[in-house]
C-alpha cells in the first residue's frame, strides 16, 4: 500500500487513497519563537488519514520543535494546527493526545520502573472508567477492566514481539525493545496520527528492517497516519510517501521521495553549497 | 497459566498483612503475659500511628515521587479535629470504640480537606520548592493551633482565634460546664484517651488496604508513571494533576486518621509536637525503609520508634547513637563503594528490587 | 518613627537571614543539595564565639575569627566524611544524611554546653540615637547590616572576579564538563563549604548579639527561616539570597508588628507560598524548562 502523491483543494499533496477522506494533519503557517529565535517559521504541512510521512532535515533544524508544537508540550507562536479538521487551539499536551495524537521521543521517556505491561497499560489509562474506589475496595469494575486492559497489552505487546516481556522492568530493556516500547505505550492510547521521533536511532540494519515492517503493519492494521522524524535515509525513502525537509527551521522542500533526492535545495542543506572554483 | 503463579506482589503484600497481624497477635501475647516492659506498653499505640503515617507518607514521597517535609502538619489537623470531635461526642455517644472510630473520620476529612486546599497550588511545583512549601505548610499549622481555642457546650461548638494572644478559653463564653478542649498554645489538655492498640493495629491494616490497592490499580499505575517521568505521562493523556492530587490527599488524609489516634492516646497534647522534626522523622522512615516500600516503611517505623528506647544504655548519648546510625546507614546504602561490598552478602540479590 | 524603627529591625534580622540564606544557596547551586545541617553550623559558630568571649576573655573580634575558623573546618570535615561518599546517590538520601548531621551537631552541643541556654555577651552594645532621641538603632544591628553589606559585595566579587569563583560558576552549570575543562569539582565543593559555613559562623555572632541567647537548637529555626529565604530569591542565586533574606526579615518584622505575633512565621511562609506560585523559581531565579 504505496500512495501516489495528489493534490488537494489546499494545493496540498497526500496519497490518493486518502482523497475524499479530511486530511488527518493541517498545520497552516505553524510558528514558534524563543526569546527572539524563530526555532520553526511558517511551517505547513497536511498529512493523509492513513499517510506514512516523513519530517527530515540536517541536526538543529527544528524536527523535534515541530513534534512539541503538534503535541503542545510547547505552545506555538504563530499558526493553527488542525487535527481532523478540528482546531487544537488551547490544548494541552494531554487533551492533544486524548484528541488523537501520540507520540515517542528521540531520548526515550519511558515510565523506567514500571513493567512493560504496565507502561502499556498506563496508555489505555485515559479510556479506562473505573474510578478510585472501585480501585480500592476492588469492585467488579476493577476486575473487569483490569482484565481487559491486560488482553489488550498483551495483544498490543505481541504486534512487536513483546508479549514475553510483559513482566520485565521497562529501564532494565536493551534499547530496541525500549524504543519498540514506546511505540507500543502511544498506540495504547487510540491515536489517530503517530509521531515517531527517531524511531531507527541506535537499531542495526535488521532492527530497523524489522522496524520498518512494523509501522507500515501500524499503519495497515489500525488504518492511522504516522509522522515520522528519522535519519536513516534507507528507512525515509522506502517507508514514507510523502517527505517534508526542514532547514533552520523553515520547510525548504516537500513531495515523494523521488522528488526529494533530486531537490537541489535538499542536497545543499545536506551536503553544503558547492565551493566556487 | 498466567493466574496460576501469583504476581510477586500480591506475594509480597500478602506477606505484609500477615507480618502485621502477627506481630499485633505477639505483642497482645506479651501484653497480657507482663513480659512487655511500661515504657514499651506506652509506645504501642504511638508506633501504629508512626507506622500508618510512614505507609501514606510512602505514598507521596516514593510511589508519587514528591519530597514532603510537611506531613506532620496534616497528622496535626487530624490530631486536633479528631480530639474535637470526640470530646464533643462525649456525652451523644456512650461508647468509646465508636467515638474513636468517628474521631478518626472526622481527622481524616480534616486532614484530606487541608490535602486538597494545601495541594491545589503546591502540586504545581517542582522539587525542591515542593519540599519547601510543604514544609511552610506544616509550620503554619503548627501557628493556627496554638492561636485556636475550642470549647464545647450544650449550644454546640465554641471557636475563637486567638490572633493578638491576649485571649484565654475565658473569652470562649462557655456555660458552666462547658468543656474547653483546644486552649491555644497549651493545646488540648484533659483529653479522655480512648485510643487502643487494637485501634491502632485496625489503623495500620486499613492504611495498608488502602496505599496497596490503590498503587495496584490504574490510579497507582498512573501515580507511578509520571513519577517516573511526567512529560511522557502527560503525552500519553494522563491527566496528571488529578493524579498527583489522589496521591496526596489520600496520604494527608490517612496522616489525619494516624493522628487522631495519636491525640486521644494522650491527655495532654500541644501543636509544637507536630513539627518540622515530627515530620522529618517520618520521612526517615519512608527512606531507610525504601521509597516505595510498603513493607520497607513498617518495619523502620517500628524499629525506629523503638530504638531511642533500646538506646537508653547510652543515656544521654542515644540520641547522638541514633544520628550516627542513621548516617552510617545513609552511607552504606547509598555509597556504590559500599553497597557494591555489602551488595556481595546479600543473597539473591537480584530479586531485592521491589516490583513496581 | 515606630515604622522606621520596625523596618530596621526588619533589615537587621534580614541580613543575618541573608548572610545565612547565602551558605544556603552556594552549596545548592553547586551540590544541590538542601544542607539542613547549615543552621546547625551557625549553633556551633554562637558557641565557640560565646566560649572564646565569656571563657578565654578573648575580644569580640577575635572570638569571631575562631568561631570562623572553627566552622570552616567544620564545614570541610561535615562535606567531606558525609556527603562526598554521596556525590552520586539520589538527593534524598543525602537530604536524610544532612538531616543526621543537624541532629548529631545538635546533640553533640548538647552534651558539651548542656541544654540550659547560655547568656550571650553582645560583640557590640549600646545604640545609635537619631532624630534628637527619636529613634534609636541599636549598635548590633548597624553591624549586622554593614557586616551583610560588605559580605555581599565581597562575595560577589570572588564569584565573578577570582579563579576559584568561575571553577564554582562553572561547577554549578555542569560538573562534567567543568572536570573536562581541568576543574577539581572536588577541592571547589569543599571550598563552598568551607566559605558557607564561615558566613554561618559570622551568622551565629550576629544573630547571639541581637538575640542574646544560646541552646543548642539555636540554629533550627533560622536556618529554616534562611533556607526558605534562599528558595524565596530563587535558589542556586547569591543576589536573590540577599533579597530573599532581607525581604523575609521586614516582612516578619512587619508582621509581628502590625498583624499578630503569633502568626508572624506563618505570614512569612504564606508570602513565600504567594510568591512561589507567581514565580516558581523565587524572585531572581531562572526557571529553565526541561528539554524534550
Amino acid at each position: 500500500m504505496f500512495g501516489k502523491l495528489v493534490p488537494v483543494p489546499s494545493g496540498a499533496m497526500i496519497p490518493d487513497r486518502d482523497i475524499g477522506k479530511k486530511p488527518i494533519l493541517e498545520c497552516v503557517n505553524l510558528g514558534i519563537t524563543f526569546g527572539g529565535l524563530k526555532a520553526v517559521e511558517d511551517f505547513n504541512l497536511t498529512i493523509g488519514r492513513t499517510e506514512i510521512a516523513g519530517l527530515i532535515g540536517p541536526n538543529g533544524a527544528g524536527k523535534t520543535t515541530v513534534f512539541n508544537l503538534l503535541t503542545k508540550v510547547y505552545q506555538p507562536t504563530h499558526g493553527t494546527i488542525l487535527l481532523g479538521g478540528k482546531d487544537t487551539h488551547g490544548m494541552n499536551t494531554m487533551q492533544v493526545n486524548r484528541a488523537g495524537i501520540a507520540r515517542t521521543f528521540q531520548n526515550i521517556r519511558l515510565f523506567q520502573k514500571l513493567s512493560v505491561e504496565d507502561n502499556v497499560k498506563v496508555g489505555m489509562d485515559a479510556n479506562m472508567k473505573y474510578n478510585m474506589w472501585s480501585g480500592i475496595f476492588r469492585l467488579p469494575g476493577y476486575w473487569h477492566e483490569e482484565k481487559a486492559a491486560h488482553d489488550r497489552a498483551l495483544e498490543l505487546l505481541s504486534l512487536f514481539n513483546m508479549a514475553d516481556l510483559a513482566d520485565v522492568p521497562a529501564g532494565s530493556l536493551p534499547y530496541g525493545a525500549q524504543r519498540r516500547l514506546e511505540i507500543v505505550r502511544a498506540l495504547a492510547t487510540n491515536p489517530s496520527l503517530l509521531l515517531l521521533d527517531e524511531p531507527a536511532a541506535g537499531m542495526n540494519p535488521s532492527e530497523t528492517a524489522e522496524l520498518m515492517e512494523n509501522i507500515r503493519k501500524i499503519r495497515d492494521t489500525f488504518q492511522i497516519a504516522v509522522l515520522l522524524i528519522e535519519h536513516d535515509m534507507n528507512l525515509v525513502m522506502n517507508i514514507c510517501e510523502g517527505i517534508c525537509v526542514l532547514n533552520f527551521g523553515r520547510v525548504i522542500a516537500k513531495g515523494s521521495p523521488e522528488d526529494i533526492q533530486s531537490n537541489p535545495a535538499v542536497i545543499e542543506a545536506y551536503l553544503g553549497k558547492k565551493k566556487e572554483a | 497459566m498466567k493466574n496460576l503463579h501469583m504476581k510477586k506482589y500480591t506475594r509480597t503484600n500478602l506477606l505484609t498483612y500477615l507480618g502485621v497481624i502477627a506481630a499485633f497477635v505477639v505483642m497482645n501475647m506479651l501484653s497480657a503475659s507482663g513480659s512487655l516492659s511500661r515504657s514499651l506498653t506506652g509506645q504501642l499505640v504511638p508506633i501504629c500511628c508512626y507506622m500508618s503515617m510512614a505507609v501514606s507518607l510512602n505514598l507521596t514521597v516514593g510511589i508519587l515521587g514528591e519530597l514532603s517535609l510537611g506531613h506532620a502538619g496534616f497528622m496535626s489537623v487530624g490530631a486536633f479535629s479528631g480530639i474535637v470531635a470526640a470530646m464533643s461526642l462525649q456525652s451523644a455517644i456512650p461508647s468509646a470504640p465508636l467515638r474513636l472510630v468517628i474521631a478518626m473520620a472526622v481527622g481524616a476529612a480534616a486532614a484530606a480537606l487541608a490535602g486538597l486546599v494545601v495541594g491545589t497550588p503546591v502540586l504545581r511545583l517542582r522539587g525542591d520548592y515542593l519540599a519547601i512549601v510543604t514544609l511552610a505548610f506544616g509550620e503554619i499549622i503548627k501557628e493556627l493551633v496554638n492561636c485556636l481555642l475550642v470549647g464545647y457546650d450544650s449550644k454546640g461548638l465554641h471557636v475563637l482565634f486567638n490572633l493578638s494572644g491576649n485571649k484565654s478559653v475565658a473569652d470562649l463564653g462557655l456555660e458552666p460546664g462547658g468543656l474547653a478542649i483546644i486552649k491555644g498554645a497549651q493545646g488540648a489538655t484533659g483529653t479522655a484517651t480512648i485510643a487502643t492498640f487494637t485501634a491502632g493495629f485496625v489503623l495500620v491494616l486499613v492504611t495498608l488496604f488502602v496505599v496497596l490497592n490503590l498503587k495496584h490499580s490504574r490510579a497507582g499505575r498512573a501515580i507511578m508513571a509520571l513519577r517516573d517521568n511526567a512529560i511522557a505521562a502527560e503525552s500519553v493523556g494522563l491527566n496528571i494533576t488529578k493524579y498527583k492530587m489522589m496521591a496526596f490527599v489520600t496520604s494527608a488524609a490517612l496522616a489525619g486518621a494516624a493522628g487522631a489516634l495519636y491525640g486521644l492516646n494522650f491527655s495532654s497534647l500541644q501543636a509544637t509536637k507536630f513539627n518540622f522534626n515530627t515530620s522529618i522523622l517520618v520521612l526517615v522512615f519512608v527512606v531507610l525503609g525504601g521509597l516505595g516500600n510498603i513493607w520497607g516503611s513498617l518495619i523502620a517505623a517500628a524499629a525506629l520508634t523503638v530504638l531511642p528506647e533500646l538506646l537508653r544504655a547510652f543515656s544521654d548519648y542515644r540520641m547522638l547513637v541514633y544520628a550516627v546510625v542513621l548516617i552510617l546507614v545513609m552511607l552504606t546504602t547509598n555509597n556504590p563503594t559500599l553497597k557494591s561490598f555489602f551488595g556481595r552478602f546479600k543473597p539473591g540479590k537480584s530479586h531485592g528490587k521491589e516490583a513496581a | 518613627m515606630e515604622f522606621l524603627s520596625y523596618l530596621i529591625s526588619g533589615v537587621s534580622l534580614g541580613s543575618v537571614y541573608a548572610i545565612i540564606a547565602l551558605g544556603y544557596t552556594m552549596v545548592y547551586g553547586i551540590a544541590k543539595m538542601l544542607n539542613f545541617a547549615h543552621g546547625d553550623i551557625i549553633m556551633v559558630g554562637g558557641y565557640i564565639s560565646f566560649c572564646a568571649m565569656s571563657y578565654l576573655g578573648l575580644p569580640g573580634w577575635l572570638a569571631t575569627l575562631l568561631a570562623m575558623a572553627v566552622c570552616t573546618v567544620l564545614g570541610i570535615v561535615i562535606e567531606g566524611l558525609a556527603y562526598k561518599p554521596l556525590r552520586s546517590a539520589p538527593s534524598l538520601a543525602v537530604l536524610i544524611t544532612a538531616i543526621g548531621v543537624s541532629y548529631f551537631l545538635q546533640n553533640s552541643a548538647l552534651l558539651i554546653w548542656k541544654a540550659a541556654p547560655k547568656v550571650y555577651q553582645p560583640v557590640v552594645s549600646g545604640s545609635l540615637t537619631l532624630f534628637g532621641g527619636q529613634l534609636s538603632v541599636p549598635y548590633a544591628s548597624v553591624l549586622t547590616m554593614a557586616a551583610c553589606l560588605v559580605i555581599m559585595a565581597a562575595l560577589t566579587l570572588f564569584i565573578s572576579k577570582s579563579k576559584m569563583g568561575k571553577a564554582m560558576r562553572a561547577c554549578s552549570e555542569d560538573k562534567g564538563a567543568a572536570q573536562l575543562m581541568g576543574i577539581n569539582v572536588n577541592a571547589t565543593i569543599s571550598t563552598t563549604f568551607a566559605i558557607g559555613s564561615a558566613l554561618a559562623a559570622v551568622a551565629g555572632v550576629l544573630l547571639c548579639t541581637s538575640y542574646p541567647t544560646l541552646q543548642p537548637t539555636t540554629g533550627s529555626m533560622p536556618g529554616i527561616k534562611a533556607f526558605t529565604a534562599a528558595v524565596f530569591g530563587g535558589i542556586g542565586s547569591i543576589p536573590g539570597a540577599f533579597l530573599g533574606g532581607l525581604l523575609l526579615g521586614v516582612i516578619e518584622a512587619m508582621a509581628k508588628a502590625y498583624i499578630s505575633t503569633n502568626l508572624a512565621n506563618s505570614i512569612v511562609f504564606a508570602v513565600l507560598i504567594v510568591v512561589l506560585l507567581v514565580k516558581p523559581a523565587g524572585l531572581l531565579g531562572k526557571y529553565v524548562p526541561e528539554k524534550v
